[in-house]
Formats: structure tokens, C-alpha cells, sequence
């Protein structure tokens, strides 16, 4: 029996604001316990909210960057339950009118593209924490995080299996960073994601009873979560059962969900309208103010990639990972340009030119030796060890036949692992560690004429029409030369001499 | 409209506000009372009209007002804390909640 698994995320990005949504207490992470906590935020009789008007700004930010509906007007509802760590006794939340309303998030597969839509993005005050160990059976409660604003994005059921939700809640990620909405640290609990599961049998239509999954707090534990919360829901169906609706937990260190709470006690959050809030409105003129100061999306970027350099529609789509990843392709192309023109034989060359040829290469290579160095090290773009100054330059002598591709190769781990603050002079390195090939004529025929001289066999081989002679006659070139010689060249003055 | 017990039950639960049996009928009562009023109040037809999220909403032109994004609130902790039924370590204590 295939069975088809079916997710929809739900997300609470941690909104970049310096004060409080409501409040005007500090955001910054990791104060002592409390201090950051104003009467608003603590809920003490007589106070009112006032709306962070940044927070706006940022909700209408991510409507535009997903082509959503910006409300006009929405409204702010309370959402009632009771929990120490929310000292009102209701969260300041949207319920009915939420202020981004439709939309969609394009995710790159290994089989292709797919859209996710965007049922809705609300903002909301976070509550606080509660510490449950060691204070003589009482809990502890630090009100530091209450008030910080949220983001929640909600998606439709689009995403089947671990893999595809994984890959949404990577690119809303990448996004949310992109746009400078959110600072996307999940250590710090900047980006929260929750997952809808439920399954069904492939081919059915009616979605499955679902069970919501919390605490995925890493892109490996979602994977992992849903990859679990599915097989259950099999088993439990297989055997003849049938899925409770639940919030379930997922515990990293028994890879495993478990019950939080049942749908029998399920909240009845009674929403209605707060009246300490008029409702929130958002002119066309606002929506344009902030369109204007949007940056260049992934999406157009990749196009523009794929565009101006040839590059395929799986390398832009990873040249566009992340905007750390995209600054470095650029830097390194612009860096790559000024260095020595005419060296690099773009005298007369027009600048898109000279991007087309250079850019896609550029952008194979940084996806291949340091993307691959990155992932040895586990590190991310912003730390890579070679700036983009030097791997644009390490580039550079590659095109203009310095280095061969194995010198390049050799040299960017030199570079790599430098001391971090050492000054690098590329040139200066190619010179010492004799890193360059050999590409003075003169050198190269003379190394070609000794082994002509020296394989007199090969030679009346390939002269009677045994293309794989001259292979071996070239691997002897490079031998003698040990390895430095420019290959292009004894390709050339090889087929030359055999000729005569 | 009118609420059963067990809806009373139920709402009082979720307000955690402890009703005694013996005061149950009569909040009962009391509350059914009120649904009366929003009978009369559902009477009205209200077709074509906007509904309302405030008083002050639409047609008023007072919408919601915004502050700039700065931090204006100082440390009180110890102020606030002067008032709470227990603090340690700078964090309020409370009946131990696990969910």
C-alpha cells in the first residue's frame, strides 16, 4: 500500500526590531532574567499596548517579497489560555484578518521546481519562558521575551514528505534573511518551526487527521520528526487504528514524538477583537514606500544569473542559497573584472561580455572547491578562510593560464590555511610555492622534442592512426614537466610536430 | 440562545473561575440573562453592513497609531519584583506548571 505523507509548517519568525512589539522594552538576546521586561509586557493593571511600527514594515516586507495580498486592514485579537509565561492571560495575536494574506514560496528539488502557497502571515507578541528546575518546586519565569514580535507564516498543505518540508522551511530561511526581517538564529529561537503531519493513500484526495509536531528546533530534526510522525501514523493505520488530533513533541534524544496534549483538553483560544488596539491600516502609498526599498529577491536573482551567465537553473538556484552565498558570487565576479583586464584579455571586450565568460565559471567554482571546503570544515560563506578578494584572484590566474586547474586547486588550500589575519598577496604565493604552469613556448617544445625522441613507438603509432598514442605521448609531457606544463599548449605543439 | 450547564461549566473551566455547585444554576441563570439582550441585539438585520472590529473603526477615520522602533523602557526589575509574591535569581516563582 503507497501511502502519500502530507505537511504544511507553520513558522514563528523572530521579527528584527530593537524594541518590544508592543512595548518599548529591549529585543536583545540573553540579558539577566527580567530586565528587559517593562509594565506592559508584564502585564501590570492600567497599561496599553502601542504598536512598533518597524514591525509593519517588516510584516509588509514579507508580503511583497511572496506576491501575497497586503491588508488593507487587519485586525489584532486576543487569543485567551493560561500559562505563567503569559502574564495578560491572552496573547495579542490576528485571527480573522491577518495582515499577509496569500502568497507563495518556490522550493528547488532535485526533480525540479515546485510552489508552496502562503495560507497567511499574522503578527503576534511571543510570551516568555518558564525555567522548571530548582527553585524548591516552584518554576521560574523570565518575562524577557515577552512582547518580542513574531512573524507566524502559515503554508497550505503543498508539502509531501520530510524532504519537501525541509526544503520550504530552508527557503523561507534563506528568505526571511534575505529581506532582513528576521535574524533566522534557531539556536536563539529566532526561527520556529512546527509541522502539520498527517498521511493519506497516495492517490486519495481528503487529507489525513493530522497531529501538529512542535519543538523542531534544526532543519535535521524536522527531517527526522516527520520521518518518524510518519511512519506512526502508518503503523497505527495499517494495524486498523485510526489518528487522534494532537500536539506532539518531538524528543532529538529518543528520536521519537510523543503526546503533549489530546484534542479532548484542545484549547478554545475564545478570539475576539482587543479592544486596546484600533485596527491596523496600511495604505497603497506604504506598500510602494517599502516595495521601493525591497533588495533584489532570490528569485529574481537567480533568473538574472542564469540570465547574464549561462549558469543552469540548479547552480543559480544554489548561487541564490542564501544572500551570504549570492554577495560572495558577486564580489568575486566584480573583483574578478578589475584584475588586470587586459591580462585576462577583456581589453575591448564589453563588461556583459566578459561577465558571461567569466561568471559561469566563477560560479561553478565556487560551488565545487569552496562550497566543498566549507562542508569539510562545517562552517557557512560568511566564514570561508579565502575572501572573495583571493578566490577571485586565484580565478583570475586560472583564466589567464598561470595556474592549471590543479595548481588553482592547490593553491586555494594554501590560501585556506593561512593564519586569518595574514595579508595575502596571490601572486607573491604563485611565485614562491612555483605554482605556475609553464607556458613559455620555447620551454614546452623543447620538453616536447625529448619525448618524441625518447617513443619513437608512440610516435609511428599515432602517425598510423592510433588516436590513443598521442595521449600517452601528452602524459609523458606533462611527466617531464612535472605536471607543469600549460596543457593546451602541448596539445597544440604536440599535434604540430607530428604533422611535420 | 441559551447555555446549558455543561457549557457553563465548560466556560468557567476555561476562565479558570471556580464555580460551586450550589452557585452554578444561578450564574447560569445570570449568564442567560445576557444572551437575551444579544437575542435582541441579533434581531436587527444587519445586511450590507461592514462589521466593526472597534468602536473607533472604518467610517471613523482613527485607525491604529505606531511608535518608532527604539527602546524607551529602562531596567525596573526590582520595582516590579517588590511586588511579587515570590522572585529569585531575578525570575518570578510560581506554582510549579509542567505542561
Amino acid at each position: 500500500m503507497a501511502w502519500e505523507i502530507v505537511v504544511g509548517i507553520e513558522t514563528h519568525a523572530q521579527l528584527a526590531t530593537k524594541s518590544k512589539i508592543f512595548s518599548g522594552a529591549s529585543t536583545a538576546f540573553g540579558a539577566p532574567p527580567n530586565t528587559q521586561a517593562s509594565a506592559v509586557d508584564i502585564a501590570l493593571p492600567g497599561v496599553l499596548p502601542v504598536l512598533n511600527g518597524r514591525v509593519v514594515e517588516l510584516a509588509i516586507r514579507f508580503g511583497l517579497a511572496i506576491g501575497a495580498t497586503i491588508a488593507p486592514r487587519s485586525v489584532f485579537a486576543r487569543k485567551n489560555y493560561f500559562y505563567p509565561d503569559l502574564p495578560k492571560g491572552y496573547q495579542i495575536s490576528q485571527y480573522e484578518l491577518p495582515v499577509v494574506q496569500g502568497g507563495s514560496l518556490d522550493i528547488v528539488l532535485p526533480e525540479g521546481a515546485k510552489t508552496i502557497r502562503i495560507t497567511r502571515a499574522h503578527l503576534e507578541e511571543d510570551a516568555g519562558k518558564s525555567l522548571h528546575e530548582d527553585f524548591h518546586g516552584m518554576s521560574g519565569i523570565d518575562l524577557n521575551r515577552a512582547g518580542t514580535p513574531l512573524l507566524e507564516i502559515v503554508t497550505e498543505p503543498d508539502l509531501r514528505g520530510a524532504k519537501e518540508a525541509v526544503a520550504y522551511a530552508r527557503a523561507l530561511h534563506a528568505l526571511v534573511r534575505w529581506i532582513e526581517i528576521c535574524d533566522g538564529n534557531m539556536q536563539e529561537g529566532s526561527f520556529r518551526c512546527d509541522a502539520n503531519v498527517s498521511v493519506r493513500k497516495a492517490g486519495d484526495d481528503r487529507l489525513g487527521t493530522r497531529c501538529e509536531i512542535k519543538n523542531l528546533n534544526s532543519f535535521r530534526f524536522m527531517e527526522k520528526a516527520i520521518e518518524f510522525e510518519a511512519r506512526r501514523q502508518i503503523g497505527v493505520l495499517e494495524d486498523g487504528g485510526s489518528i487522534v488530533q494532537e500536539t506532539r513533541l518531538y524528543d532529538p534524544d529518543r528520536d521519537e514524538t510523543r503526546s503533549m496534549r489530546s484534542k479532548e483538553d484542545a484549547q478554545d483560544y475564545r478570539y475576539f477583537p482587543d479592544p486596546d488596539l484600533l485596527p491596523l491600516v496600511i495604505s497603497e502609498a506604504e506598500i510602494e514606500r517599502v516595495r521601493a526599498g525591497m533588495p533584489e529577491l532570490p528569485a529574481a536573482k537567480s533568473e538574472r544569473f542564469i540570465a547574464e551567465f549561462g549558469a543552469t537553473s540548479y547552480e543559480a538556484s544554489l548561487l541564490t542559497a542564501t544572500k551570504a552565498t549570492s554577495d560572495f558570487f558577486e564580489e568575486c565576479l566584480a573583483r574578478l573584472l578589475e584584475i588586470n583586464p587586459a591580462r585576462l584579455g577583456m581589453t575591448g571586450t564589453g563588461l556583459a561580455d566578459a561577465k558571461r565568460m567569466y561568471g559561469s565559471a566563477l560560479g561553478k567554482g565556487i560551488l565545487n572547491l569552496l562550497a566543498a571546503q566549507l562542508n569539510r570544515d562545517g562552517i557557512e560563506i560568511e566564514q570561508s578562510r579565502v575572501l572573495p578578494k583571493d578566490f577571485a584572484h586565484i580565478h583570475a590566474r586560472l583564466i589567464d593560464q598561470t595556474l592549471s586547474a590543479k595548481a588553482a586547486q592547490e593553491l586555494f588550500r594554501v590560501v585556506w590555511d593561512m593564519p586569518p589575519a595574514a595579508t595575502v598577496d596571490i601572486d607573491f604565493i604563485i611565485q614562491e610555492k612555483n605554482l605556475g604552469q609553464i607556458s613559455d613556448l620555447g620551454a614546452i617544445e623543447r620538453i616536447v622534442d625529448e619525448v618524441l625522441a625518447g617513443n619513437a613507438k608512440q610516435v609511428e603509432d599515432y602517425r598510423a592512426g592510433k588516436d590513443k598514442a598521442f595521449n600517452s605521448l601528452v602524459g609523458q609531457v606533462m611527466k617531464q614537466s612535472k605536471g607543469k606544463a600549460n596543457p593546451a599548449q602541448v596539445n597544440e605543439v604536440l599535434r604540430r610536430k607530428l604533422k611535420g | 440562545m441559551s447555555l446549558t450547564l455543561e457549557q457553563v461549566q465548560r466556560i468557567a473551566h476555561l476562565a479558570r473561575i471556580a464555580v460551586s455547585p450550589e452557585e452554578i444554576h444561578g450564574v447560569m441563570e445570570r449568564l442567560n440573562r445576557v444572551l437575551v439582550l444579544i437575542d435582541q441585539l441579533q434581531a436587527v438585520d444587519t445586511t450590507g453592513i461592514e462589521p466593526m472590529a472597534h468602536a473607533l473603526d472604518a467610517e471613523t477615520g482613527v485607525v491604529q497609531r505606531r511608535r518608532a522602533d527604539a527602546v524607551t523602557e529602562p531596567d525596573r526589575r526590582a520595582v516590579f519584583q517588590a511586588c511579587a509574591p515570590a522572585a529569585e535569581a531575578g525570575l518570578y516563582l510560581v506554582p510549579k506548571v509542567i505542561e
